[in-house]
């Protein structure tokens, strides 16, 4: 068990991580990665049941997809950090014959990713299918699953959460990054979607807010009475409320640091907001 | 040899901005969707000038096509605006049904298409579209080499009635096509006459072409250069007659060689003079992560590969 400050020293080395993979290559997705930094490194670190080393199958362990394949920045970090593959290999980012490709891809064999995503929508439905296989394999661990709240847009989703409550695939816990930004604008402004929150329940799901979705503290206890939901017939959905670019000050609270890299400058000032922790890669 | 001058780089999307943009000045029925990719698909001008006739869709392709469909239904003219690869595989039985085989007035607009899409890696660059749209009976289908060129084919298709696909791409390519120069749907664009090979490219493929034919010039072999700006309906006269005199031909596209624009022109070769042909095209591989130049060199898709496909190709005659 790490303590909190553990936690929060690794996640300002990711941030860090962040930063110089997509500087290097002036390209890559900073503000989402940053928004979910504090909850992959607690669902690496203290969340998820994990085994050693990296099989396809993961049978007798938890497992995670990520739907919203842009944030690979904080993906490969985390996935580097806990071991998966050296964190020299973060150096590659995005670069030709890389196994860390602009959007995760089991292509090229990156250990830790289990499936291709990039094109947006279909991650739950994917997750759906590994949870049912793990009831099919009598596999008592669970699937965690990722998605922006932009991304609900598309209708896949909607299949998948009809399908999830009606089928009672309860050995799932998706979370949605609710940062309330997405590529053109706010997600209001862009195409306002009411309350998930009431549109995960009336379609069957059991839900759960994390008020603060940067705080390490509130993810693993959000996320400790998510995990004490599951098993009881209905699939349970975390609205993470996060902060877009969180922990560089010039980023948060902004879509514009979605899809774009920070300067030299601009690296230097974000670098300098969060001094080296475990080390750079 | 005929040669062209680069105005100086540009980008095809931002062609396609531009001649949404005065599409919006001179024709009232053209109405544009976006699903969430507006300053990529370059759309802003259009927006601000006719917030009205713009529909932001959110991040929901299957919707917007749809929703496409029905604007035709009281004679809006729509541009849908995406990445090529969620312009078409995503939406594929939507196009199919609600677009093509229901005859609909929509112009599937698709940018970043191709490995010059870079970075992103596979996910997002589409190698298969081409071959996916020309496949659907009904829809045309155009990918251009230039700025110029998308935004006079962008003005154009808003004039022919029926389904269109256009295709262009992310990055600053040169810019050589006259500004002037009116886009003719289904006329291939006769650039460099030549003796020895035939080269027919589209899309960024089409200056490479034109870069070949002065390397192949300095080894002193004459090639002939077409841009084939509409692969369906493909202009089948223009690559009769220049094989007829060349007796070989190559074609080049950013796309997959199962599908593409080769596929296309081979048909109609066997059927009304087999000729030897080499495709230089991508070889039913997904594309990968890296920098548009880094990934045509890899994948064999620039002017040095042209070049080699028209001396082997020669050889075969
Ligand atoms: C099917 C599909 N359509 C469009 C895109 C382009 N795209 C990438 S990220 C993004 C916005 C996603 O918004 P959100 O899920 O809220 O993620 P955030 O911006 O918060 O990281 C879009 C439209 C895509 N990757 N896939
Ligand atoms: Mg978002």
């Amino acid at each position: 068990m790490a303590n909190t400050q553990q936690l929060e020293d690794i996640t300002t080395q990711v941030r860090r991580d962040i930063l110089r993979m997509v500087h290097k290559v002036n390209s890559g997705h900073p503000g989402g990665s940053l928004g979910c930094a504090e909850f992959f490194v607690s669902l690496y670190n203290e969340i998820m049941d994990r085994k050693e080393g990296f099989d396809m199958d993961g049978i007798g362990e938890d497992l995670f997809f990520l739907s919203n394949g842009h944030i690979s920045p904080v993906y490969y970090s985390v996935l580097a950090r806990v071991g998966y593959f050296p964190i020299e290999e973060l150096n590659t980012f995005r670069l030709l014959n890389s196994r860390l490709q602009g959007h995760p891809t089991t292509h090229e064999g990156l250990p830790g990713i289990r499936i291709a995503s990039g094109s947006l929508g279909q991650g739950l439905s994917v997750a759906l299918g590994a949870a049912q296989a793990k009831k099919l394999n009598g596999c008592n661990h669970l699937i965690y699953s990722l998605h922006g709240d932009g991304e609900l847009q598309e209708g896949q989703n909607w299949e998948a959460i009809m399908y999830a409550a009606g089928k009672n695939v309860d050995n799932i816990i998706a979370t949605i990054d609710l940062n309330g930004q997405q590529i053109d604008g706010s997600t209001d402004t862009v195409l306002p979607m009411g309350s998930i929150k009431d549109k995960f329940e009336a379609f069957g799901w059991t839900v759960l807010e994390i008020e603060k979705g940067n705080n390490i503290d509130a993810i693993l206890k959000g996320m400790a009475e998510a995990k004490s939901l599951t098993g009881k017939g209905k699939p349970v959905c975390v609205l993470l409320k996060t902060v877009m670019g969180n922990g560089i000050d010039f980023m948060m609270h902004t879509h514009a640091w979605h899809g774009k890299a920070p300067n030299d400058e601009q690296l230097a000032i974000g670098l300098a907001q969060n001094p080296e922790t475990l080390g750079d890669y | 040899m005929k040669t062209y001058e680069n105005q100086g780089n540009n980008d095809t999307r931002s062609g396609f901005g531009a001649g949404l943009t005065e599409l919006g000045r001179t024709n009232p029925n053209v109405v544009a969707l976006c699903a969430d990719l507006i300053g990529s698909l370059k759309m802003d001008q259009f927006i601000e000038e006719n917030p009205e006739r713009f529909f932001q869709i959110g991040i929901a392709e299957a919707n917007m096509m749809s929703i496409a469909a029905g604007l035709t239904i009281g004679g809006k003219i729509p541009f849908t605006g995406t990445f090529a690869n969620f312009s078409t595989g995503r939406v594929y039985d939507q196009i199919r049904q609600s677009i093509a085989y229901s005859d609909k007035n929509v112009k599937i607009c698709a940018s970043h298409a191709g490995l010059t899409l870079g970075e992103d890696g596979a996910t997002h660059q589409i190698l298969e579209d081409i071959g996916l749209m020309k496949m659907l009976p009904g829809m045309t289908v155009i990918n251009t080499c230039d700025y110029n060129q998308t935004k006079a084919a962008t003005i154009a298709i808003a004039e022919h009635k029926g389904p269109v696909y256009l295709r262009f791409g992310r990055p600053k390519v040169a810019n050589f096509t006259p500004v002037d120069q009116k886009f003719e749907i289904g006329k291939a664009l006769h650039l460099v006459d030549g003796t020895d090979v035939t080269i027919v490219a589209t899309g960024h493929l089409v200056w490479e072409a034109l870069e070949a034919a002065k390397a192949l010039n300095e080894k002193g072999i004459s090639a002939e250069v077409i841009d084939i700006h509409t692969i369906k309906p493909l202009d089948a006269k223009a690559i009769i007659d220049s094989v007829s005199k060349t007796k070989c031909i190559v074609t080049a596209e950013e796309h997959n060689h199962l599908g593409g624009l080769g596929e296309s022109v081979a048909r109609v070769l066997s059927q009304h003079n087999p000729t030897p042909q080499e495709f230089v095209a991508t070889n039913d591989t997904f594309g990968e992560s890296g920098t548009p130049a880094q990934l045509m060199e890899k994948y064999g898709l620039n002017a040095d590969a042209i070049v080699k496909a028209c001396e082997k190709v020669i050889k075969r005659k």
